[in-house]
């Protein structure tokens, strides 16, 4: 069964689109014929040229949603266009706060079945595969629909890497939204944009991290600190957030962000699969725990035994001291 | 305050979703590639929030219900009693092994089926279960419903006859107004969920809990269970591992080593 059309769901902001959906462009690329942009925002004219430049022929674009959230009337629209020229072949999204929600809405206006937290996808002798990382990433789930198109499927963030394809600047058609009613009641009135000093934390190329394993919350700071040190994004397991110490958007994991940095210092963090899932992917891993037999030595490439509330400190001294002296020892 | 007035009486349903001790580790059966789901169910964790969530909101209406719903097989209620004890008032449970291997939107049109004669003014659930983690579920079950939602909530007021909800965002968060009825997940971490008191224990044993078969609500059960859910899994196969490198015990100069291993990888 081959795969002639993909729809791929783009986020954009002031004309500059998100690399989420230019990863998700070069993957469904490889795989199908034709591949259209799914957008909205009033910026679809000034990404036509990066969209196309990565492989989209067309931008389906539902236009400014006037601060109406979009997973309703972005699905409305995108329903009434299949119900009108019939479905692609399969939907890509991205596990964004937005497009999960999108995912939900499309799944249950048009009836049919979505796969979520994908982290790979083939081609199959009966249609599309998605790859699923189970166990904490030790077992690979694969698994396919078989209801009608169009086939949901969506995707981690950085699963896939973007490449430009040299196409031309995308064709751009809007599409109208019809009225959601009720459910399309929800509104935004104020963006709140967080102060962030550093990188974002799925973009970051060092990640340190913090665990139950600093014992305290005010000892989250030596994790600030050194993310600070380093250039990095700072991060927690799901304990941390759950115990309110750091925010949700600190949370790195299976629920949580999932991060693939140069390399992911983990302090005073056992290795639960739930948390393992989310940074396994980082090039290089450091982990310093008390704990010896602590999963997460399995996957650390320098592994320190010993109490990070200790540890960090010095590594914080020591890295100032080697500023002092202008660099390497 | 006007705005009690306004809210008085108002129905809360939590969705709760009773899973596996995440504890202990979870396995795949070997015929259906599903997870497994015997032994005793409790309340997921993720699930507390929206249970504290809808008390704390039925108390600012100055009055209420909060009902629990779920889907569980076995009639189980053991997470449903923990999450009566911290203070619901009763719930409705559906169960029926024409359910089992029923996906997020089969899932969905169950609960919407269990939800729609209570005439929730708010329904509530997580972002995701901690087992399955699909997490499409609560939007699916509020297109069915009619409603619109918000997710990924930080915070949630009862506003001007509606909800004012801080919703999450990559940047920061969107402070988000949306009318009742609605539906909305809260993130972890976005209340302090209260430790049931031995009085709440002991009376949670007394309140009700309505359990309903598929044909009770009048579902197809070609619409859930395994022929609902339309996927299939393929295979399954271990994955790459990464082999574990060098530990070393900190003897006071480990901070040197850390050092030495950023620098070889040029982060420093």
């Amino acid at each position: 069964m081959a795969v002639g059309r993909i729809w791929v769901v783009t986020e954009s902001s002031g004309g500059v689109a998100s690399p989420a959906g230019l990863e998700l462009l070069a993957a469904a690329r490889r795989l199908a014929p034709v591949v259209e942009a799914v957008h909205w925002g009033g910026d679809a004219a000034e990404v036509a040229a990066v969209l196309g430049g990565h492989g989209a022929t067309r931008i389906l674009t539902v236009g400014d949603l006037e601060g109406a959230l979009p997973a309703v009337p972005v699905a409305a629209a995108l329903a009434a266009r299949i119900e009108a020229s019939g479905p692609p072949d399969a939907v890509f999204l991205t596990a964004s706060y937005d497009q999960r929600d999108l995912a939900g809405r499309l799944s249950a206006r048009l009836d049919r079945p979505v796969l979520t937290n994908a982290v790979g996808v083939t081609e199959g002798a009966d249609g599309l595969l998605a790859e699923h990382a189970a166990f904490g990433g030790s077992t690979v789930v694969r698994a396919r629909i078989t209801a009608p198109p169009p086939h949901l499927f969506v995707f981690r963030p950085r699963t896939f890497a973007a490449e430009a394809a040299g196409g031309p600047p995308a064709d751009v058609e809007v599409l109208a939204v019809p009225d959601t009613g009720a459910a399309g009641a929800a509104t935004i009135v104020h963006r709140h944009v967080a102060e962030r000093a550093g990188p974002a934390l799925d973009e970051a190329s060092v990640v340190v991290a913090g665990g139950r394993g600093l014992g305290d919350p005010s000892r989250f700071g030596l994790i600030e600190q050194l993310a600070r040190r380093l250039g990095g994004a700072p991060a927690g397991t799901r304990a941390v957030v759950d115990a309110g110490w750091v925010p949700y958007s600190y949370q790195v994991g299976q629920t949580g962000t999932t991060v693939k940095p140069t390399v992911y210092l983990a302090c005073g963090i056992s290795g639960a699969t739930q948390h393992l899932v989310g940074m396994k992917g980082a090039r290089h891993i450091v982990a310093i725990n008390k704990d010896r037999d602590a999963p997460i030595f399995g996957v650390a490439d320098l592994g320190v035994v010993g109490d990070v509330t200790k540890v960090l400190p010095r590594l914080l001294e020591a890295l100032d001291a080697r500023d002092d002296r202008g660099g390497t020892q | 305050m006007e705005w009690v007035g306004e809210y008085a009486g108002m129905k809360v349903a939590v969705c709760v979703k009773q899973i596996p001790d995440p504890a202990t580790p979870g396995r795949l059966d070997p015929t259906t590639n599903t997870l497994v789901r015997d032994g005793k169910l409790i309340l997921d964790d993720s699930d507390a929030y929206g249970v504290e969530m809808g008390l704390q909101l039925v108390d600012a209406a100055g009055g209420g219900e909060v009902v629990l719903v779920s889907m569980a097989p076995h009639r189980e209620t053991g997470g449903l009693r923990t999450a009566l004890a911290m203070g619901a008032d009763r719930a409705v449970l559906v169960s029926d092994d024409a359910l089992a291997g029923s996906d997020a939107l089969g899932t969905a049109k169950v609960l919407a089926a269990a939800i729609r004669p209570l005439g929730a003014d708010l329904v509530l659930a997580a972002t995701e279960s901690t087992d399955g983690y699909t997490g499409t579920t609560p939007v699916q079950l509020a297109e069915l419903l009619g409603l619109p939602s918000v997710t990924f909530a930080k915070r949630v007021e009862l506003e001007g006859g509606g909800l004012r909800v801080r919703r999450q965002t990559e940047a920061g968060y969107d402070e988000v107004t949306c009318p009742l009825p609605a539906l909305v997940t809260v993130t972890a971490g976005v209340v302090e969920p209260r430790y049931p008191s031995f009085k709440g224990i002991m009376g949670a044993k007394n309140k009700p809990v309505d359990v309903h078969t598929v044909a009770d609500l009048g579902l197809d059960p070609a619409a859930a269970g395994w022929s609902g859910a339309r996927q299939v899994i393929v295979d399954v196969a271990p994955s790459e591992q990464r082999r574990a490198g060098e530990v070393v015990e900190d003897q006071g100069d480990a901070h040197q080593a850390i050092i030495r291993f950023l620098e070889q990888i040029k982060v420093l």
